[in-house]
């Protein structure tokens, strides 16, 4: 059995250096004969990733007992995690600050605002919020399912290929290489290289829940599951392009306008439901329960809000097009599924907060759990928050204002921002053998300083959004439009500041955050924290 | 209730739940999606829409380089005081060759669906250099290396032939002469007799960075902008006839 198994490995190892090698030829011919700068650069970035890769592989030994659960993989990405966390919300307060004083773009094209935004986007959404869902994915399937997680090289060619595409995709935001599409903005050969770190990551995932020795499949993986799977088809669908050549980083979206529009915004609004959200209840369903040790609440309501949310989420995307030229029976189904998606998400913020129930006290002495909770409370609020904008005449305001990047920021601060820092505030003991965390003072500080943070952010953009939308429809006595273009932009310039402060509240609580775990992870103990302090026996 | 095993039998089958999965998260784009590409009716029969002419297309593609999109918006949306502030709401017409779309999401600037022929060359290029040399309320960055940035256009060719392939009535003689074109745009000295025949009389033919000497991608980016909502006579447009009301 053992020699099987070793064979197997030695066939899976020499199969990826071939593989290897021959991406490695491809990438030297495309850097000699590229037609762009960026191909050119990208093309380099991979003949550099293909070698190390090369030279790792063949250095490569499978752990001589694999007996154990794979822990080393999770290690590393929690700590690509907090790294992209802190990139994600520096370039974030970046932006911020560059919109409050413009001087700040510096008026060339690697730091204006136009490329560096979705350089924010990108890595709060995929390198931070990424990160943390392959690592906890690949710590709760591996748990829930008693076994160890599927392959030996195909998990780390997920790890390093997954933040390799994250690499490539920054990279190309500076160089100007952007398809335009919202959280879609790689260009094709980006999105081909993630295609195939995706399909790896479905093969490691669902091998894993097949081989489990639970027989059920627990409700963390039927969310990551949703989450994996729905994500490839929405990245297919909506990244069908033709490039312009082999060698040339640009190419053509096969749809057009109004089409164009719909399929975007069915990606998009679901990139968010099923990225943001789903892989994320999948994250909530393991953590709440295990730093509570309390059982889930509702195992039906489980089940009912599971296939209900999955179900309504993909057909909310028109409510991003209210009153454009998309025809409106689109939109109105949009609406209409969006306001009845707010059910099966309270459904989730429901089952996730009662399941402190008996243990409630816990708030109040274990900040992680705290961080926890009132990620499902931002949850909740988001996704009540959501479908009231999704309605045609709340949306005839909120649509292309700051209300809009208020909402996203207290579903992304909030809900994903907070449930992420607890599951790494739980895991960071556990990946680096300590009995706890440095100090839970520290995540005392996180927690308060990041709340203020979330706080002042989304109630400065509710203020700054709404007051748009008004001033934008806002006529006289005499029934001429009351304000010009530019007098709503001097309007938004205090809000634009306390906007970049409460940003910089929440970086910083993401730095202590980082210092926290790098402590843990020397085995040291903060010395002024009492000994009989709260911690959950590792798991 | 007996239905509760049923889930349990799903929940004992990791290949059933994907499937599972995949069926329920299709449905929704099936219905959405699928009839927008079949119904005649999701785009207007309207007059005056043209492929974009390489220069603007070349244009577009640094609009969509620099990230403009992310601040401005090109969708005039059926309401009032858009049509008040912008022109007629847009129609889904006017981009029915945008691949992809333009429409933004967010308006940090104003809306750009009908900015053509709004402002002057000179005035644009003022805005581009330094936006608050012009709008001093602006936040916008400057783009002043624009204009010292020679055009790469060795590859317009092609950039028509892949516009072609998905769908965009680019001819054999457009493709052909699309370097011509592109510089003919731009000197209203020039033969720009093929010019208008292939794109059309309206085709607005100016040195529009104001240097003659080279062709910057400033004379593109303003070139784009100068055409944005141009195309289609809006006063022409009837939305009580056919199926224009949607």
């Amino acid at each position: 059995m053992d020699g099987a198994r070793e064979g197997g490995m030695g066939l899976a190892k020499a199969g990826t250096i071939a593989i290897f090698v021959l991406g490695l030829i491809w990438a030297l011919v495309t850097a000699a004969h590229a037609w762009d700068r960026p191909m050119q650069v990208h093309a380099l970035l991979f003949v550099v990733f293909f070698a190390i890769g090369i030279a790792q592989l063949a250095a490569f030994r499978p752990p001589a007992d694999r007996s154990h659960y794979n822990v080393k993989i999770v290690k590393y990405g929690v700590v690509a995690s907090v790294f992209w966390g802190i990139v994600a919300f520096l370039v974030g307060v970046v932006i911020a600050l560059q919109l409050a004083f413009p001087a700040l773009n510096l008026d060339t094209a690697i730091t204006n605002f136009g490329r560096l935004r979705p350089l924010h986007t990108s890595a709060a959404i995929f390198a931070f919020g990424g990160n943390v869902l392959i690592a906890t994915s690949f710590w709760v399937v591996q748990r829930t399912c008693r076994v160890r997680l599927a392959g030996e090289i195909a998990p780390w060619f997920v790890f390093w290929g997954y933040n390799f595409f994250i690499i490539l995709a920054a990279t190309g935001y500076l160089m100007g290489v952007t398809q335009s599409k919202e959280y879609a903005e790689p260009e094709w050969l980006t999105d081909l290289w993630l295609t195939i770190v995706w399909v790896v990551y479905l093969l490691v995932f669902l091998i894993t829940l097949a081989r489990r020795k639970e027989p059920h499949i627990y409700v963390a993986n039927w969310f990551y599951l949703a989450f994996i799977v729905t994500i490839a088809m929405l990245h297919l669908g909506n990244n069908a392009a033709i490039p312009l050549s082999p060698f040339s980083s640009k190419s053509v979206i096969v749809y057009a306008g109004a089409q164009d529009a719909l399929i975007q915004w069915w990606y998009g609004h679901n990139a968010v439901g099923f990225f943001l959200t789903a892989g994320f209840l999948g994250i909530m369903y393991y953590f709440v329960p295990k730093r509570a040790e309390r059982p889930v609440y509702s195992y039906r309501l489980s089940i009912i809000h599971f296939w209900a949310l999955i179900f309504l989420y993909i057909w909310a995307g028109p409510h991003h097009l209210h009153y454009t030229a998309l025809p409106m029976w689109t939109q109105v189904l949009g609406a209409t599924f969006s306001v009845m998606l707010w059910m099966p998400s309270w459904g989730g913020m429901l089952n996730g907060l009662l399941t402190l129930k008996g243990a409630w006290d816990k708030l109040r002495t274990d900040p992680v759990i705290r961080m926890l909770v009132v990620s499902v409370a931002f949850y909740g609020m988001s996704t009540f928050e959501g479908p009231a904008m999704s309605m045609h005449w709340v949306n005839s305001l909120s649509h292309y204002t700051d209300w809009t990047i208020g909402h996203v920021h207290s579903g992304a601060l909030g809900w994903v921002g907070f449930v992420s820092f607890g599951a790494l505030y739980c895991l960071a003991p556990w990946v680096f053998g300590r009995k706890r965390l440095y100090s839970l003072a520290l995540v005392e500080w996180h927690f308060w300083l990041s709340t203020l943070g979330i706080l002042l952010y989304i109630t400065a953009m509710w203020v700054s959004g709404i007051m748009q939308g008004l001033m934008w429809r806002s006529y006289d006595a005499l029934g001429f439009l009351e304000y010009s273009f530019a007098e709503t932009v001097a309007a938004m310039h205090p809000y634009y500041i306390i906007r970049a402060i409460g940003g910089g509240l929440y970086l910083i609580g993401a730095l202590i955050m980082a210092w926290n775990i790098y402590m843990t992870a020397k085995g040291r103990i903060r010395r002024r924290e009492p000994l009989a302090e709260f911690a959950p026996a590792a798991a | 209730m007996a239905n509760w095993s049923l889930h349990g039998w799903l929940e004992r089958n990791a290949f059933a739940l994907l499937i599972g999965i995949l069926i329920v998260v299709s449905i929704g784009g099936l219905v959405e999606i699928v009839p927008l590409f079949w119904m005649k009716s999701a785009i207007e029969k309207v007059e005056g829409m043209r492929p974009y002419t390489p220069l603007e297309l070349a244009g577009r593609d640094i609009y969509i380089r620099e990230g403009c999109y992310v601040c401005h918006s090109q969708m005039i949306r059926s309401l009032r005081s858009e049509v008040d502030r912008y022109g007629h709401y847009s129609l889904a017409a006017e981009s029915m060759y945008d691949h992809p779309f333009q429409w933004g999401s967010k308006r940090t600037g104003p809306d750009l669906a009908r900015v053509g022929g709004k402002y002057s060359d000179e005035w644009h290029r003022m805005h581009m250099a330094d936006p608050r040399s012009v709008v001093p309320e602006s936040v916008m960055p400057g783009y002043p290396f624009l204009a010292d940035t020679p055009l790469d256009y060795r590859h317009i060719a092609e950039r028509l032939k892949t516009e072609r392939l998905v769908g965009v009535p680019y001819t054999d003689d457009m493709i052909q002469h699309a370097k011509d074109d592109l510089l003919a745009q731009l000197d209203p000295e020039a033969d720009t007799d093929g010019l208008i025949a292939r794109y059309g009389e309206k085709v607005k033919v100016r040195d529009f960075d104001g240097n003659p000497k080279m062709v910057s991608e400033l004379d593109a980016l303003i070139a784009y902008l100068q055409m944005l909502g141009t195309l289609v006579d809006t006063q022409a447009f009837d939305v009580r006839q056919g199926d224009n009301d949607r």
